[in-house]
């Protein structure tokens, strides 16, 4: 993003946030893109998880390969990292290619075929009426997932270690349960939100400002997942400056 | 009325609209046209305030619509109904959803009453009982129609029609033009209608603006329009080889 398309990307999110017309109808559009974003993405967030946590279990296993470390520390460390990065980045990733894209190419087609102008024209601010229940169900829905996601992916190390024989049971959840820290959960839920905001945010900006046809429409679904990427990475890299 | 008064616009150097101005009057039909990059649907969007114009002003009753506020705009585009080029109904609604739209968001009339405006809007355009089909299963003709009844939801004072006929047969076109006409006339609506289409402009053209190059070269109703010596306008409205033979008869 330039400085040019950050400045519009600013003043689309001021128009986003005006007062909503009727209050019930957006209310209606927040439970249906809740529903879209969180219920719909759970199947997919729980499967990788799953499978984050077992993989990961079995590397901090193959790495720690001494008489001098304790057996927990994989439990420790796979919960920590599925906590405090995995679980929020890799979700937020994920869901950056799926709703992303979803909302990217929506909007963008809403564009294209004039059905934003034909809102504007009935005199509905069309950034807050399709953006901002978007953008209020990130908000609250990743960070639902996120918290599933280091749910599954503990439990996911706890399979994959203790069935292949990496790590017995009892060590395992002896690990998860030493030395918890709760704050990182805070962190993992305030980088949620942050991802929440850009993964709808930033896909919308793009979609809404597509012009041509199914083609650029095509073009921005894509920049708007490789944008979210990048954005995503780097407040990863902010929000864990600043918290930790 | 509609007042259009000295409208400017430009994209980067190519300047589209040089000095448009016109009066666009209650219960009949005015038709703006000129052919292909002539500036018309620019014209309707300076109108409409989907583009702002560098200089001129647009007067709803003469209310000065070009410099007012996002929310002051509000109240004048409660007013104004319009129908697109491509219709522009909502994909993610049915017909029914399409139409009561306008009427969820600025109305608080219980269901039954918008239900029953729904019905009414359906019924001008001759679709009863096609409430729960979706966009995407209709036709060009029926889209067009869902549009009109979906403008005409709020009892609009000015309705705007983006080439109406585009894309639809010739039987279906003067079924679509005929509705505008009696629409304007039944409820005295400011119509204004963006083509380039002769059948329309033979057929319902109370008043026609011309445009060329981004200026207005003439402006006269469909009676006075097979009289006139412009060149550029006979060169437009008698292009075809059927066209030069029947203005002959006129």
């Amino acid at each position: 993003m330039n400085f040019t398309n950050f400045g519009k990307y600013i003043l689309l999110l001021k128009a986003v946030f005006r007062r909503p017309e009727k209050f019930s109808i957006y209310m209606k559009a927040i439970f249906q893109q809740m529903n879209f974003i969180g219920v719909g993405s759970l199947g997919l967030i729980s499967i990788i998880s799953t499978f984050i946590g077992a993989v990961m279990t079995l590397q901090i296993a193959f790495q720690l390969v001494s008489d001098f470390i304790p057996r927990t520390i994989i439990g420790s460390v796979t919960r920590d990292s599925s906590i405090l990065e995995l679980s929020p980045t890799i979700s937020a990733i994920v869901l950056a290619g799926k709703i992303g894209s979803a909302i990217s190419s929506e909007i963008g087609t809403m564009r294209v075929t004039e059905q934003i102008d034909a809102l504007e024209i009935m005199g509905i601010n069309s950034p807050g009426y399709l953006i901002l229940p978007k953008i209020l169900a990130g908000i609250t829905m990743v960070p639902v997932l996120v918290i599933f996601a280091m749910m599954l992916s503990i439990i996911g190390g706890f399979f994959g270690g203790t069935l292949s024989g990496a790590i017995s049971a009892a060590d395992y959840i002896q690990g998860i349960t030493t030395d918890f820290n709760p704050y990182t959960i805070v962190v993992a839920l305030v980088k949620a939100f942050v991802f929440g905001f850009i993964i709808t945010s930033v896909p919308a900006y793009e979609g809404f400002y597509v012009q041509g046809g199914a083609l650029e429409v095509a073009q921005a679904s894509t920049r708007a997942v490789v944008v979210s990427c990048i954005s995503i990475l780097a407040c990863d890299y902010i929000v864990t400056q600043l918290l930790l | 009325m509609i007042e259009v008064q000295n409208i400017h616009k430009s994209f980067g150097a190519n300047k589209v609209l040089q000095g448009i101005t016109g009066k666009f009057k209650p219960g009949v039909t005015n038709l703006i046209i000129g052919g292909s990059g002539s500036g018309k649907t620019t014209l309707l969007k300076c109108m409409i305030g989907l583009h702002k114009p560098e200089e001129g002003n647009v007067l709803y009753d003469g209310r000065e619509f070009t410099n007012m506020s996002f929310e002051e705009r509000i109240e004048i585009r409660k007013e104004i109904g319009m129908l697109f080029q491509g219709s522009a109904l909502f994909d993610s609604m049915t017909v029914e959803e399409n139409i009561m739209f306008p009427l969820n968001m600025f109305t608080d009339q219980p269901r039954a009453e918008k239900l029953e405006r729904v019905n009414f809007c359906l019924e001008r355009v001759n679709l009863e009982g096609k409430n729960k089909l979706f966009p995407a299963e209709l036709s060009g003709g029926m889209k067009k129609r869902v549009g009109i009844a979906r403008a005409i939801a709020m009892n609009p004072k000015y309705l705007f029609v983006d080439e109406p006929n585009s894309g639809l047969d010739p039987k279906t076109s003067i079924v679509i033009d005929e509705l505008i006409k009696e629409l304007t006339e039944e409820y005295n609506t400011t119509t204004i209608v963006v083509t380039h289409d002769m059948n329309s402009v033979m057929g319902i053209g109370d008043y026609i603006l011309f445009l060329h190059q981004g200026k207005k070269f003439w402006e006269g109703s469909n009676k006075e329009i097979a009289h006139t010596d412009i060149e550029e306008l006979n060169d437009f409205v008698f292009a075809s080889r059927f066209m030069k033979a029947a203005k002959k008869n006129f």
